[in-house]
């Protein structure tokens, strides 16, 4: 990025009327990624001057055994309806849950869902460190992913969406192609980087489900009608020239017993829609790199 | 910039837990649970009984309720206190109507204050479980440990003292506890807390002092957090519980029992406007196959003997 200026300079002005066309295959009109954050969080971290872990006084008891509901019950009862109606996720990784939990990593990997980075866990920022500490944390990420699932990362979603100036350049440095840290677009656009070839893939933070019940309080049934309703206007869209949707997920909240039903009821709608192209980020990613390498720019 | 070394040294990186209070667990891999009567869904209903001192304390923090505007605060003083006087009898006649035990987890102030009202609820068989001296006996890390072992026995012995039992339950303000709170519950002989939000079942956690269960209270379906914090309507609330029972039902089929956890304040759902969908959600519970009400109590009792 151009630190210190006003642009941080990471794309170009491109506007949403007469793009050229993006196909996703078999004609397909909306690519749709299902994206749960698969995460560990720390009863005691260490602080970061720049960001609290916990709001409370550790042990933040509501705000800790919250979030392991996910790793106990969320994630298998989430998993489950995923599976039936036919979504892989692209998992948002804490890595450090392939020590604490390899059971989830494992059943997500037999799934055949993909895995990015998310740090090492959420309680780990990257605000403040120096370019060998964050080096550190994208190898131990790429190493422990390789390690525990077989697969090599191909995208990053900082941890707890802390980010330094130089996450992009790094990451696109060790290979990857994608960073879902970007929301200016619901389409793949190239990223500005050192070097490598990044494009920013469209995450749809806007319906996260933490967005949906957290920051617009909505109901269950409202979240799940927001979700419709953004893959309709998505999917219309989508025929002048491919959209993303992403569905960013927590299974400590869409998991659930009164956010499960209704959520099922949004993967029944977009699965028989018969627009959708129901894919992972990395497949996302791949296909608009293969053949739209004339939009991705980049300096390859 | 730089951050200390230390930031990036993880010496809880391990198998399991980064904590030693409980092991990880798969709900869906455990043994089924069964319920006494052969329920396959049993509601635990746990009405909170506040009282809120005129005079707030924030150490080690301030009372979720409590007051807010400049000394003296009439309007929340006295809405806090409709809900010990007017409301929660409205919650007692829908658990009548309806059946259904409850566990009524109270601060040992109302005990003192309101033995009318405490006596009410006990002839009516419902459970107390102890939640603090009153809204000031707020724990957190930073209390001192033998200030918060005091809170935990005068407590107890405030609720014996006016009920003739001693608390086997005990629910944390705000859900909140120190390092040392878990290991002081087990020391003083409670068989059960509800702080941990962590799974839909009981659990057993490991102290120094010895085991405690733990049953979660999800504070995602109390009602403070559907209509006071997300500001939801009732009928909207009343559709989520019947939502998440339905689903929990429908996983009692395959994975054996469950537990569906409503957290209501006297304050809040005992409002004129809201009962009379509170009363049709009762009766809608009532009627629905398999389904029971249980105290917290009940539940321990049934659940200890067939978990680990």
């Amino acid at each position: 990025m151009r630190e210190g200026e006003g642009d941080p300079g990471l794309y170009d002005y491109v506007p949403y009327r007469a793009r050229p066309r993006i196909t996703w295959p078999g004609g397909k009109q909306i690519a749709v990624w299902v994206s749960p954050n698969l995460e560990f969080y720390e009863l005691d971290p260490p602080a970061n001057p720049h960001r609290k872990s916990w709001p409370k006084p550790h042990p933040d008891v509501v705000g800790y055994s919250h979030r392991d509901y996910a790793n106990r019950v969320g994630h298998w009862r989430m998993a489950e309806v995923m599976e039936k109606h036919g979504f892989k996720g692209s998992v948002s990784l804490s890595v450090a849950l392939c020590q604490h939990v390899p059971e989830v990593v494992a059943h997500a990997n037999e799934l055949g869902w993909e895995f990015f980075s998310h740090g090492i866990y959420n309680t780990r920022y990257s605000y403040g460190m120096d370019e060998a500490q964050e080096r550190a944390i994208i190898e131990d990420s790429i190493r422990t992913v390789r390690d525990a699932t077989g697969q090599t990362i191909k995208g990053w979603l900082a941890p707890a969406l802390t980010h330094t100036p130089r996450t992009l350049d790094l990451i696109a440095e060790y290979g990857m192609s994608y960073t879902c840290d970007l929301y200016h677009d619901d389409q793949p656009m190239p990223v500005a980087t050192k070097s490598g070839r990044l494009i920013s893939m469209p995450y749809s933070l806007e319906v996260n489900d933490h967005y949906g019940f957290f920051i617009y309080n909505m109901s269950p049934r409202e979240y799940a009608q927001t979700l419709i309703r953004q893959y309709e206007r998505l999917a219309e869209e989508g025929e002048a020239s491919g959209t993303v949707m992403c569905i960013p997920l927590h299974s400590y909240l869409i998991g659930q017993p009164h956010r499960i039903g209704p959520f099922e009821e949004v993967l029944r709608h977009i699965a028989a829609d018969g627009r959708a192209w129901i894919t992972r980020s990395g497949d996302i990613a791949d296909h608009y790199l293969t053949h739209h390498a004339d939009l991705a720019g980049g300096k390859a | 910039m730089t951050l200390d070394p230390g930031y990036l040294e993880y010496p809880m990186r391990r198998h399991g837990m980064d904590h030693d209070l409980y092991s990880w667990s798969n709900l869906f891999e455990r043994a089924p649970i069964s319920w006494p009567n052969g329920s396959k869904v049993l509601t635990w209903i746990v009405i909170d009984l506040e009282w809120f001192p005129i005079v707030p304390n924030d150490k080690p923090f301030r009372a979720p309720g409590h007051m807010q505007t400049a000394y003296p605060d009439y309007r929340h003083y006295t809405s806090r206190d409709y809900g010990s006087r007017v409301g929660v009898y409205r919650l007692l006649d829908a658990l009548e109507k309806a059946g259904a035990r409850a566990s009524i987890a109270a601060n040992a102030a109302i005990a003192a204050r309101y033995p009318a009202l405490i006596a009410d609820i006990v002839a009516a068989g419902h459970e107390i479980i102890a939640h603090s001296t009153d809204m000031n006996g707020t724990i957190a890390t930073g209390v001192d440990e033998d200030d918060e072992r005091r809170i935990i026995a005068d407590t107890l012995s405030e609720l014996e003292k006016a009920t003739g039992t001693r608390p086997t339950g005990w629910l944390s303000i705000a859900r909140s506890q120190s390092f040392n709170t878990p290991a002081l519950l087990a020391e003083a002989g409670l068989s059960y807390m509800c702080d941990w939000v962590n799974d839909d079942l009981p659990y057993r956690m490991r102290t120094p002092e010895g085991p405690i269960l733990n049953l979660p209270l999800n504070h995602e379906l109390s009602d403070r957090q559907i209509l006071n914090v997300q500001q939801q309507s009732m009928a909207s609330y009343c559709q989520q519980m019947q939502d998440a029972f339905a689903w929990l039902a429908g996983e009692a089929e395959t994975f054996g029992g469950r537990m569906l956890s409503l957290n209501v304040t006297p304050y809040i759902t005992g409002l004129p406007y809201r009962m009379a969908e509170f009363d049709r959600l009762l009766q809608w519970l009532a009627a629905q196959p398999g389904h029971g009400f249980a105290t917290g109590g009940e539940i321990a009792a049934a659940a200890g003997p067939q978990i680990d």
